[in-house]
Order: C-alpha cells, then structure tokens, then sequence
C-alpha cells in the first residue's frame, strides 16, 4: 500500500527541505497555552513541560506513551538530575494532545539525524523548530527515541534551564553571587549565611524569568538518578487490576461496537443484510462503512454475535490471486533487477569480484509478514455531540491520532479531542496513520446518539495488522586468499530502503547494499526494531555462512572484520567472554552469535540452544551485551533487553502472517503462536558504559536473537536457516 | 432471571444472557476491568480468574455456568490495602510492562502457589501458560520462586 509510507516521519524531513527557509515564525503563543491548559493556581510552569508547585511538587509532561517501555521514568530520572530535584516529589503526567505539546525535543533531533545536516538544524531556533514539529503534528512514541532524543534534548535541558531561574532567583533575593549558590533536593542553600530557599518559595518568581536553553548540561560524574534501578511510576496500578488501559474506558451509557473490514486489504463491503444481526438480543444498529460492517449493541458479547451472524460480501481490491509464494516470486525478480532503487555501499564491486583466486558464495534469505501481536487488540470510544469529537484510547502518536480523526469525521482539527491512554503494547502497530481503528471510531460515532466503544477481535487484529513487511534478499560474498571478505553484495526487495537505517558493521573493501522497491497489497509498516530485524537476520546469517567457509571460528571471523579498539569490538568481545564463546558446550547443544547496531544502540548475542526431541528448537540460555552510551534506567533497561530477545526468538521459531487469495491465513493466537514462558530461556544482560552517544533501548535487544539462534542451530544441525519461521520452512 | 454468585467475597446478581462469558460481565456489568480481553478463545489467560479457588479463563466461560459459585478477580486478590505477597514481588522485581497480561500472570501464579507452595521450574513452566507478549518471563519466574522461598517479605496467602 503505497500511499501510508512512512509520512509521519518523512514528512518532517520534507518539511525542512521545501519550507525551512519560508517559514514565518509565528509560535510562540504555544508556550502560553501550555500554561493554559496544564497549570492550576499554586503550580508555575517551566517551558511548558515542566511545573513546580509551591509545595515542592515537580511535575513533568511526558510527550511519549509509556506502553512498557519505561521512558516515562527515565525521563523524569534524567529531569530530576539537572534540576536537582527531590525525587520523592517528582511527578510524570501525559501530555495533552496538544500542538502545545508537539515534541520538538524529539523533532530537532529526528530531523537532524535523518536530514543530513545537523549544523544547519541545530542554529535553528527552537520556535522554528516547534513550527515544523506541529506541522507534522508529532508527538510519536517510536524509533527507541524517548531517551536519545527527548531526553538529552527536552527533559535534561529544560531541568538545567529551570534549576538555573531557580538559582537566579534566589540569588536576587538573597542578594548573594549566584556562584555561591548549591542546589539539592529541590532547594538551593546559600553555605556563607546558611540560608536556604525551598524550590517551591522561589517557583513562581523562576517561572516568570526567561530560560536559557543553551545551558551547559552535567558530566555523568554528577549524576544521582540517571543510572539508578529506580522503580517505575506505572507498576503499582499494573499488578492489582486498577491501571486503565484504552479497552477500559467507560462513558454512561456507552454502547459497544465491533467489526469486520474486508477480508483482502483494500477490498471493499458490498453489500450486507443486517436482519440476521438485528435480530439478537442487544444488537442496535448494523452500520456499513465503505470496507467493512460494524454492530453496535448494549455490550461486546452481543455486538460479536450480531457480527457473526452477518454474511457480508467483499470486493478482494484486484488481489484475489496474490499470495506468500507470488509476493517472494516478484520479490527474487527484483533481486536479479539491472538496476537498483537505491545502492549504498562503497569500493568497486567489479573489479573485487573480479579478482583472482577468490571463494564465491551465494544465498536466498527470505523473512514473512510479522504480527506486532499486542495483548490489548485495538479499541476506542467516542463521543459525537454537538459537533464535536471527543476520544479515549491508545496510540503511539496522539497528535497524529487527532489528524486522523478530523480526516474521518470531516470535523476541523480543532474539533476533535483526543485522550492518550495506558496501551497494552504496541510495538508499532499504533501509529494513527494506520491505527484502521480510528477512521472507523469516528465514522461509527457519527452515526451513534450514544458514546461508543469500539472493540476489535482478536481475529480481527490478526487478519487486519500492519505488518513488519515481507521480505527478501539475495546475498553474494567472495572470500580472498587471506581468509577475509573482498567483496559483499545485497539485493534486497522491501517497501522502503533501509541503508540509512541498518549499519553494515564489517570492514570489506567492496559493498554493494541495493535496494528495490516491492509494495504489497498490505499496510508496509513498523515493528519493534523496524527494519533491522530482516536485515539484521541475513546479514548476521550469511557473515556466520562465510566464516565457516573460510574455516574459522565464527566469533574470530567477526573480530578480524571489525575495527580495532571500536565499541562494536567491545561489546563482541565481552558477550564471547560472558558466554564462554570456545569452551565445549554441554552435550547436544551449540552456541551462535550475532552482532547488530540499530537505533544507536550496539547489541551481541550469543544463544545457546539444543533440540527438542520433535525437532524444534530449544533455547537454553542467551547472553546479551549493549552499549547504548549511558544506561539511565539499569533494572528497566535490563528488562527492555530481555523483552526485546524473547519476541526476536518467537517471531524467529514460530510466527508468520502469509497470504492466500490476497487474505491473512492466520486468525488468532492458535495459528499465531507466541513464545510461552516455559520455552523461555534464562537471559543474562550486561550493559558497558561508554562514552558513546545515548542510544535507543527498547528496540536494540530483538533484531540479534534471530540470527544468533539460527547460527546455534547450523553448528548443531549443519543445516542453515535461510527462510523464517523455522518451525515451518514451507510456511512461506 | 438473575444470576446469584459471589465476586470477590460479595453477592452479586448478574442479568446478563446465560450464554454470555464471564469475562464481559466482570468487564460490563461489574466494571472490573481489572481482567482483560486478549484472545476470547482461552489461549492467552489474560482473562484469568478463580472459579471456586480453580484458575479459569473467563472468556470461555459462560456466566449461566457460574450460579453460586465463588470467583475471585484480580481485584480481589489482595484485601484492601495489603497486597498479595505476588503484587508484592511483581512490583519489587519490576515485572510488568505493558502489563496488559500481568492481571492473569497474577491469578495464574497465585493459584500454583496455593497447590504447590514452593514450585520448581518445571511445575512454574506447567501452570505459567499466559502469553506476555513484552516477554517479562524472566521476571515472572523470578518473582514467583521470591515468594513461594521467602526471600521476598512473607505473608499469609489467602486467596
């Protein structure tokens, strides 16, 4: 589907190429209706995002969706460090989905990696910024960048900048020298007079004085949270059934709707008799949207019966003959293309493999449509009144939700309100651009004289997902004399080109990455580490397929292509020294590796695995090592790699989304199976503390598991993985 | 015609159709949300419950089958103002993260507790059959064996 590509990001980098230069500056009134809207009498608001009451209260609002990841927390962790707060009054709340709210932290930094141009972005100013940032409405959870961008670039700066009005303040009214002055726990004391002014007395005088944003932020030496284990904020409502989640919202006499879309993406609904619906207990209205029907009842049980009792008809878009195997069948075409969509790489291909005495070798990798497979199946509840559109659920983006409900609805932007809430997981599955769910809400909330809730079934969200896209490569390599690699080639056929994304980690003289460009009938969207899950897969595999034709040890193979003293070297050698990488494992089971760099973070993984008297694999142990620069969050950091390795490994043993008759064959959690605890294997995580830029954590963790287990499973086997999932090598 | 059970240690009346699952009458009725919706054919547990003290995924069960019975939600797991020695442990080892599932992780664990009260690894993986799909296992399993040795604060497990 090629109109959804990547716009909610892209979009921003366009902006900066046609606009930036033309843009009159007209953004400052934001700044007053962040006060506006977030602050009551008694609290004083720093930059919009930060509050301080005059009861020592600190308050900071989040622009990101916690969804599990734990940036919320940390965030306030890396706050409360430059401010110098007391952290048992530190509070996180959500930003409203505001523009007031537009995460231009985030926006300054995306913009900047991706443009190209990081001066030229960084002397802009931050109202300018801002400007471009509400454009595109972003206020995206997404990219592993809560810490590595907002934080070190929103929450620590606006702590410093706010802590340095603290300090002004209470210089002028001590009448002292500001570098007199010391800051902690949300008070600054004065040593000389011993005097002591509590953050909450000196609030509001601060919040009225002008922040310095170009202030100098603290060495690691000084801080006191950041590197902490400190508890979350959202885990006590998470273990006694009180956290309010999107499905739990409850409005007085709400109604429940559920629904079915088009089988076949992008087919449309023909024509459907209600009666059969009607006539059930409960059911109240039948509602035909252009691709799907929908039952509104008193309650979810009845609307899912009034919809199973329907026999909708669907148009199939023009797709009715596409399927897994035609999908991979144009894809190898591509492989084999003259030319390339885009080609990075660097050195002269023909003459490497022009060369003498060379080993060749060739490979086919091929990777299926992935389920982001949240717990929570999407739901949403609307309230249209008055020619109004109020909505509560879940979404990675709430100001992108907001755009896509105005679309929908036909109301303007400023007519539609929209409440971010607790999400049972995302993974990126929830970005409004493709969030169906929220067209559908406002369209049914139209037709509704009762707030509606909107429930998908589970076998909905399985047939209708947005896919991490199906995938394939053709990977060519020659080996020199000297046992290392002369040449790499990759021709790989995907939706989007990946080269600014994946980082190629070896040093070989000649590389080759082309891309060509395959769009299938189905939304081509993210999921949890993006693109470097398939490519992390391949290459990790085939530089694994290359030592063993070169006859060395898989871990040396990699050392003797990576740069001397680099941290990507680092954290190989650690995670060989932690799994006991050449020592004999124990019997009947083998060791892999993989090495993958992706959202700024260096991940290593060994795996170590055995199999199953049915022939599947069994994971016994994964070591992990990471660099993400600085760890803010140790115990949540610990768990986001954790997380991040048993979903590599299920997707990587078991899942797969294919198509028949342009139709998802899967349904539910029966065909779609998800690693269970019981083959979960112990996982040890380290973390090295470099001086490395802070990176993403809740990505980074997956993308190595795959390709290391595959690798444990060839030195078992002898048998190399090319296709995923390994539980069903013809499921694709 | 109503029916009579008792939820968390109350009667209740219920008047939804008999043929309705437990789960969306705690959900609707009752307005515990507390129990979760993940698949609605008993393959995940995040709709876990206790049925006459037995672990029970309520999506499957219809409420016409649960006349006199006595459930018990995640709400009811701990009494008011003390936590289950679980809740206890989820919170201490940092275990949930979306935590979407952790509501029927809780009442899964709960229950092997009550019929093994110091679980190996094996019995752990036979009763943890909840799907997490943010993968806190790890935790989970560390949680539970916290608890069930002691090495977490010890209370009395009464639910």
């Amino acid at each position: 589907m090629k109109a959804r590509r990547r716009n909610f990001l892209i979009g921003g980098v366009a902006l900066v190429g046609a606009g930036l230069f033309g843009i009159k500056v007209v953004d400052f009134h934001y700044g007053s209706r962040a006060v506006e809207i977030t602050t009551k009498p008694g609290e004083h608001n720093f930059a919009g995002w930060l509050k301080i009451g005059s009861d020592d209260v600190v308050t900071y609002y989040t622009p990101h969706i916690d969804f599990g990841q734990g940036s919320n927390t940390a965030l306030a962790q890396m706050l409360a460090d430059e401010l110098d707060a007391d952290w048992s009054k530190v509070r996180v709340e959500q930003a409203p989905a505001d523009p007031a709210f537009a995460n231009v932290a985030l926006g300054k930094s995306f913009i900047s990696e991706v443009s190209g141009h990081p001066d030229l972005i960084a002397a802009l100013p931050i109202s300018m910024m801002g400007m471009l940032v509400r454009q595109i409405n972003m206020q995206i959870t997404g990219g592993s960048t809560a810490i590595r961008f907002t934080g070190q670039n929103g929450a620590r700066v606006i702590g410093a900048a706010a802590r340095a009005a603290l300090i002004d303040t209470a210089a002028n009214r001590l009448g002292v020298p500001a570098g007199e002055l010391t800051t902690a726990a949300s008070k600054v004391s004065h040593a000389k007079t011993g005097k002591v002014l509590r953050y909450g007395e000196l609030a509001e005088e601060a919040a009225g004085r002008s922040l310095d944003m170009n202030v100098k932020l603290k060495e690691r030496s000084a801080y006191k949270f950041i590197g902490k284990p400190i508890d979350r904020f959202d885990i006590p409502a998470k273990v006694d059934g009180s956290a309010q989640y999107g499905i739990d919202f409850h409005l007085p006499d709400m109604r429940v709707a559920t629904i079915m879309a088009a089988p076949v993406r992008e087919g449309k609904l023909i024509s459907v008799d209600p009666a059969p619906a009607m006539a059930i207990k409960g059911v109240e209205k039948v509602i035909k949207l252009d691709e799907a029907v929908a039952v509104v009842a008193t309650g979810y049980w009845a609307a899912l019966k009034g919809l199973q009792a329907l026999s909708p008809k669907f148009s199939d878009g023009g797709h009715g003959a596409l399927t897994s195997a035609s999908i991979f069948a144009a894809q190898a075409k591509l492989h084999k293309a003259e030319k390339a969509d885009n080609t990075g790489g660097a050195g002269d291909m023909a003459a490497a493999f022009a060369a003498k005495d060379l080993q060749l070798i060739e490979a086919d990798y091929r990777t299926p449509f992935l389920h982001q497979a949240m717990m929570e199946p999407f739901a949403m509840t609307a309230q249209h009144k008055e020619g109004k559109l109020e909505v509560w659920g879940g979404t990675q983006d709430p100001l992108g939700a907001c755009s896509e409900l105005a679309k929908a609805s036909g109301l303007s932007f400023s007519d539609v309100t929209f409440n971010p809430m607790i999400m049972g997981g995302g993974f990126g599955r929830r970005f409004p651009q493709y969030s169906e769910v929220l067209g559908q809400i406002a369209r049914i909330a139209m037709q509704v004289d009762h707030p509606v809730k909107l429930i998908w079934s589970r076998e909905e969200e399985i047939r209708h997902g947005a896919y991490r896209p199906q995938t394939s490569a053709h990977l060519k390599a020659a080996l020199g004399k000297d046992g290392k690699i002369a040449a790499w080639q990759t021709d790989y056929a995907h939706f989007a080109d990946a080269e600014s994304e994946v980082k190629f980690l070896y040093q070989v003289p000649a590389t080759a990455r082309r891309h060509h460009e395959y769009i299938s009938n189905q939304v081509d969207a993210y999921f949890r580490s993006v693109n470097s899950t398939q490519h992390g897969f391949w290459n990790e595999s085939f530089m694994d397929e290359l030592a063993h034709l070169a006859g060395q040890d898989p871990y040396q193979f990699r050392r003797a292509h990576m740069v001397p003293g680099s941290r990507h070297l680092a954290v190989l050698d650690e995670v060989a020294k932690r799994s006991g990488w050449g020592s004999p494992p124990p019997p009947g089971h083998a060791r892999g590796m993989a090495i993958i760099e992706s959202f700024g973070t260096i991940v290593a993984e060994v795996v170590e695995a055995s199999i199953n008297p049915d022939g599947s694999p069994k994971v016994h142990k994964v070591f992990a090592v990471a660099d993400c620069g600085t760890t803010v969050n140790p115990k949540n950091a610990e768990a986001q790699v954790q997380g991040g390795i048993i979903m590599g490994l299920s997707t990587t043993i078991g899942e797969a989304i294919t198509l028949t008759g342009g139709a998802v064959d899967q349904s539910n959690f029966s065909d779609y199976p998800l690693m269970k605890l019981a083959d979960s294997p112990a996982i040890d995580v380290h973390f090295i503390e470099s001086d490395g830029p802070v990176g993403g954590l809740g990505e980074p963790g997956l993308p190595p598991a795959g390709p290391a287990l595959a690798n444990a499973l060839f030195a078992l086997t002898g048998k190399r993985v090319r296709s995923l999932p390994i539980l069903n090598q013809a499921a694709v | 015609m109503a029916i009579e059970a008792q939820v968390n240690g109350k009667p209740v009346s219920l008047n939804a159709e008999p043929d309705t699952p437990l789960l969306w009458v705690l959900r609707e009725e009752l307005g515990l949300t507390g129990t979760k919706f993940g698949c609605g054919i008993q393959a995940c547990g995040a709709c876990s419950v206790h049925i006459d003290g037995a672990i029970t995924r309520s999506c499957g069960v219809p409420v016409g089958d649960v006349a006199g019975k006595s459930i018990t939600t995640i709400e009811g797991l701990g009494s008011a103002g003390a936590l289950h020695p679980l809740q206890a442990a989820w919170i201490k080892h940092q275990v949930p993260q979306c935590g979407y599932c952790q509501s029927g992780q809780l009442m899964a664990a709960a229950a092997l507790l009550k019929t093994s009260a110091n679980p190996s690894d094996e019995q752990i993986d036979a009763a943890m059959t909840n799907i997490c799909r943010c993968g806190t296992y790890p935790r989970i399993r560390a949680a539970i064996h916290a608890v069930a040795s002691g090495t977490d604060a010890k209370a009395e497990i009464s639910a």
